[in-house]
Parts: structure tokens; sequence; C-alpha cells
């Protein structure tokens, strides 16, 4: 359990984790538009160096994002194989028996796996080098122009500092119960499909409640303190934007740039 | 049933930047049939040591026998129920781990995982819950209808229905008021007298070690650094505090009121009752 590491927090000193949120947060978000430039061959080489380089300057392990995303690791493979098998069209590379494998969905298996990954790891990067509060900083300053048009952007951005904020709390308390359970016998981990499916229900009965009570606790809490929403709230957290925000969104275009000379 | 720790070490998080060690060398025997006391201020390891006692964690270095079975970091677990049947968990805020319909249901829940038929578990449960001091009609209700003190009576009922050998507690008063936590401490140092139990508690509080455990192991920095008997432990109020932990209340007391009667009382008493009987007979002995 404790390996997960969505909405996790890594703290660190890289010069990512010294960047403003917004200009993270504004990087990720066109960094994901521009990942479906990518077509061929070439301009997918080019975004998987491109977040190797982010990778290394955020100083976080490679091995320690492929741990923590394993789930997401079987989701990546599972796609890939739909592709090999199913997706048809080119010249046949192996055709034994039922099997029939062709150019053309070994090509897309490879590009939507390369997609998938760049994606995952880019936003992973940016949660472990951004802590919860700064994404919901940033994200509130960069919403702000939508209030014109009435969007909740402080209660949105609320929201989400709270869900991320308990992603941590729910794993550990998940962890809890599950080693309660298995004390008193009950066993996912081995075993049939069938036990280990209703072995999960004494898992998720008491993490609901608790999940519940937590949220009742916290509602509590922050009524005795005063909180009335965001009309009039100044922050105690100032954003600043250095020159390394402009650089690192310049270089993003620049890649950007190249992705579409690249592309056919 | 034995459980042994040697040279016991664990860290969390293995192999990720969150990599952090609880405990070092650790070297601890639990005989069949004692009441061992584990103590130690927060985060000194305490709540580690008690999941390796029934391999819900194993150990990353050294090795932990519990009866007949080893457990060690390399080795693959075969069937850790044998294990976990014998050994019972009675963790903080064991109400956090109900979920059943009905309280009978969840009282069931562990025996009926370890095999034993819907007949004898509704026998054991019926049985337990009455031994916890549950009145018959909760039975039926749901278990998040009860109150917190009930609750609690619910899970620790669900961890005896196994009928284990050893029964570690883990805190298992946190929370309640003191009459509450009094009936929890005598209803399990007297299920320890008659039924021939192994118990180790986990606590920190030195008022329940003194009074109830036979040995006591005194945990600081994921490291055993001192056991013995509750009177050897207790004696030494500075190294104690070496360890940031106290003597119990009634040993100050004791110490306090030695002073103002410009006398010594015979011997160390650990609980309050041993006080007044020791304080008595002596007065007693000097007016005569």
């Amino acid at each position: 359990m404790g390996k997960m590491i969505f909405g996790r927090f890594l703290p660190g000193d890289s010069i990512v984790h010294k960047m403003d949120p917004r200009a993270k947060l504004l990087f990720v978000f066109i960094f994901i538009v521009a990942v479906f430039l990518a077509n061929n061959v070439w301009s997918y080489a080019v975004l998987l160096a491109f977040t190797f380089l982010v990778m290394t300057i955020s100083k976080i392990k490679l091995r320690y994002l492929i741990n923590g995303l394993k789930p997401v690791m079987i989701l990546l493979v599972f796609t890939l194989f739909i592709h090999v098998f199913f997706t048809k069209g080119g010249a046949v590379l192996v055709d034994w028996k039922f099997i029939e494998i062709h150019e053309e969905g070994l090509r897309q298996g490879i590009f939507i796996s390369i997609r998938f990954l760049v994606l995952v790891f880019m936003t992973s990067i940016l949660t472990l080098t951004t802590s919860p509060i700064a994404i919901t900083d940033g994200m509130e300053m960069l919403l702000n122009p939508f209030k014109k048009i009435k969007l909740p952007v402080h209660e949105l951005a609320l929201m989400m500092s709270i869900a991320l904020r308990f992603i941590p709390t729910l794993m550990d308390e998940t962890d809890k119960i599950m080693k309660a359970q298995m004390a008193r016998g009950s066993d996912m981990t081995s075993g049939p499909i069938k036990d280990r499916i209703k072995a999960v229900v004494p898992l998720l009965v008491p993490l609901f409640v608790s999940a519940f009570k937590r949220a009742e606790d916290l509602a509590t809490a922050m009524e005795v303190r005063g909180y009335r929403g965001g009309d009039g709230r100044t922050r105690y957290r100032q954003l600043k934007w250095n020159l390394r925000d402009t650089l690192a969104l310049v270089v993003l275009v620049l890649v950007i740039g190249l992705l579409v000379f690249l592309r056919n | 049933m034995d459980i042994e720790l040697q040279k016991v070490s664990y860290s969390y998080g293995v192999g990720t930047p969150f990599e952090k060690r609880a405990l070092f060398d650790v070297d601890l025997l639990i005989p069949s049939g004692s009441y061992q006391a584990i103590i130690g201020h927060t985060g000194s390891g305490k709540s580690t040591i008690l999941q390796h006692l029934n391999a819900l964690l194993k150990p990353t270095e050294g090795t932990v026998r519990i009866g007949s079975a080893i457990i060690e970091y390399k080795k693959k677990p075969k069937d850790l129920r044998p294990v976990r049947q014998k050994v019972g968990i009675v963790f903080q805020f064991p109400e956090h781990q109900l979920f059943e319909e009905t309280v009978l249901k969840d009282i069931m829940f562990g025996p009926m995982n370890f095999g034993v038929d819907e007949k004898e578990a509704e026998e054991r449960a019926r049985k337990m819950s009455k031994l916890v001091g549950l009145p018959e009609e909760v039975l039926e209700k749901s278990p998040f209808d009860l109150s917190g003190g009930q609750m609690r009576r619910v899970a620790i009922a669900g961890v005896l229905a196994m009928k284990p050998d050893v029964i570690v507690l883990d805190e298992p008063t946190a929370g309640l008021d003191p009459r509450g936590r009094k009936e929890i401490m005598e209803l399990f140092y007297k299920l320890y007298k008659e039924q021939n139990l192994t118990m180790i508690l986990v606590t920190h509080s030195m008022e329940d070690a003194a009074r109830y455990a036979d040995h006591i192991a005194i945990m600081y920095n994921g490291r055993c650094v001192l056991t013995g008997k509750p009177l050897e432990i207790f004696s030494d109020a500075t190294k104690l505090a070496e360890f940031r932990l106290e003597v119990p209340h009634i040993i100050r007391f004791q110490k306090r009121l030695e002073a103002r009667l410009g006398f010594s009382l015979p011997k160390l008493c650990l609980t309050e009752e041993e006080l007044a009987e020791t304080l008595a007979k002596a007065v007693k002995e000097r007016e005569q």
C-alpha cells in the first residue's frame, strides 16, 4: 500500500520543486495537449526524451516512478496487448494458429503505450514535486478569470486540495483495516478469486464509514474556525513568478515547435 | 506458545525515498503464559513490534518465531492462518474494524474464517459477548448503532471468539472513560488468569503495566532498551527518564509519602491496594 505514489508529494530541492505551481500546471496542461501532436517514431522519441529530461532535472528516480505506478503499468500492458492482437492493417508479422499480429497493430500499441506512459510520468512528476497546497493555490489563481462566468473557483480548489490531502490518510487507513481483518483470518492476498472478492467487503465497509466520519469532522472543524468560503479571504502564501518559470514554458514551446516540424 | 524475536530489524517502504527504519536488532522472548507489557514513548516502535507478533509484518532482518512457525524476510509465507488464529490482536480503536450487519455476525467473522462451522461460531459469539458484558439484545443490532464503548466490546469479543492462545493488546483502553478502562483491563486480566493465556500489552500507561504485567520491555527509538520485572524497572526513575518515561503515579506518591512520614515502607508498591495494605501494616507495627 505504501508504495503507491498517486497524489503523493516528495519534498526536495530541485529546480522543478522550486518552480511556481502556476508555471508547472500550465506546463503540464500544455504538454498533455502537445502529446497528441506526435504521430511518428521521431516525434514520439522527442516526447520520451523530453519526459526523461524533466524527470532527471526533478531528481526523481525512474525506479521509484515505475514501482509506484505499477497498477497503471498493468493497464498500460493491457492496452498494448489489445492493440497488438486486435488492430488490423499493414503487413502481417505473425500468423500462428488463431493469433495474427499486424504491423499497424504493433505500431499503434507501442505509440499508445508511450503516449500513456509520458502522460502518467509527467503528471506524477507534477504531484511529486509540488505540495498539494501549492497545486491548489496555483489552480485557483489560474482559474480566477472564470469567476466572471460564475464558476465556483475557490470551492473547486478547496475540494481538490481536500481530496489530495486525504489520499495518503485513506491509504494508511486501508492498510490498518486490512491488517485488522487479516488478523481475524480474512485473506485478500491469496486464495481463489471468489474468496478474495468476498474479502473486500470487510475492508470497504469500515473504510467508507471512517471516510464519512472524517468528512463530517473536517466540516465541523472548518466551521468552528470561521470558514465561510473564498470571498474576501486573503492568502498567507504568495506565489512568485520567476525567470525560470518563463524559461520552462519557452523550452516547452520550442519542443512543441520541434514536434510540429517532425510530425507528418 | 512462546514468541521469540531474534535480532529483528524492520524498515518501512524499502526501496522508496520514504524508507524509514523502525526497529533495530530487537531481541525479545515472550514465554508461554506470561503477561508481557511493551511500553515506550510515541514513535518508539511499539506498534511495529506488535505487527510482527502474528506475521502481519515480516522482519527485514532477523527472525520471529511464533510457536513452531518461523517468519523470515526471505521465506515465502505459506498459509499464515494457523499462526493468526493462535495470536489474536486487539488493535488500537478496534471498533474501526466492524463491518457486518449485526453484532452477532461480526463476532462470528473471525472464527468462521478459521474454519469453525456456523453453529459453533454462533455459540462462541454468544458466550464471548456475555463475557465482555454485552447485553443479549444488542446481538441483533447493527454494530454502527452502538455506543463507542459497546463497539469496542464487540470488537474485543470478535477477537476472543477466535480462541487464541496469545492475545496482543494495543492500547486497548485508548479513548475510554476511567470506568470503561478499568472494566476492560480487569476483563483481560481475568481471562489471562482463568484460561492460561499469554498476554502482550502494548501501552504507554505505566499504571496498567505496573498493575497487570509480570514482565516489561521498554522500547526507545526502535530499540528494546530494557527488560525486567515491574519492580526492577520502576525502581529506577532516572533510567526511565532517559527513555522519556515516568514511573507510575503510585510510586511517585509513595516516595512523597515516605518523605513526609520520615520513614520508608518495607517495599515498593505497584498498586493502590498494595500500598494501602503495606501502609496499614507499617503503621500498626510502629504503634506497637
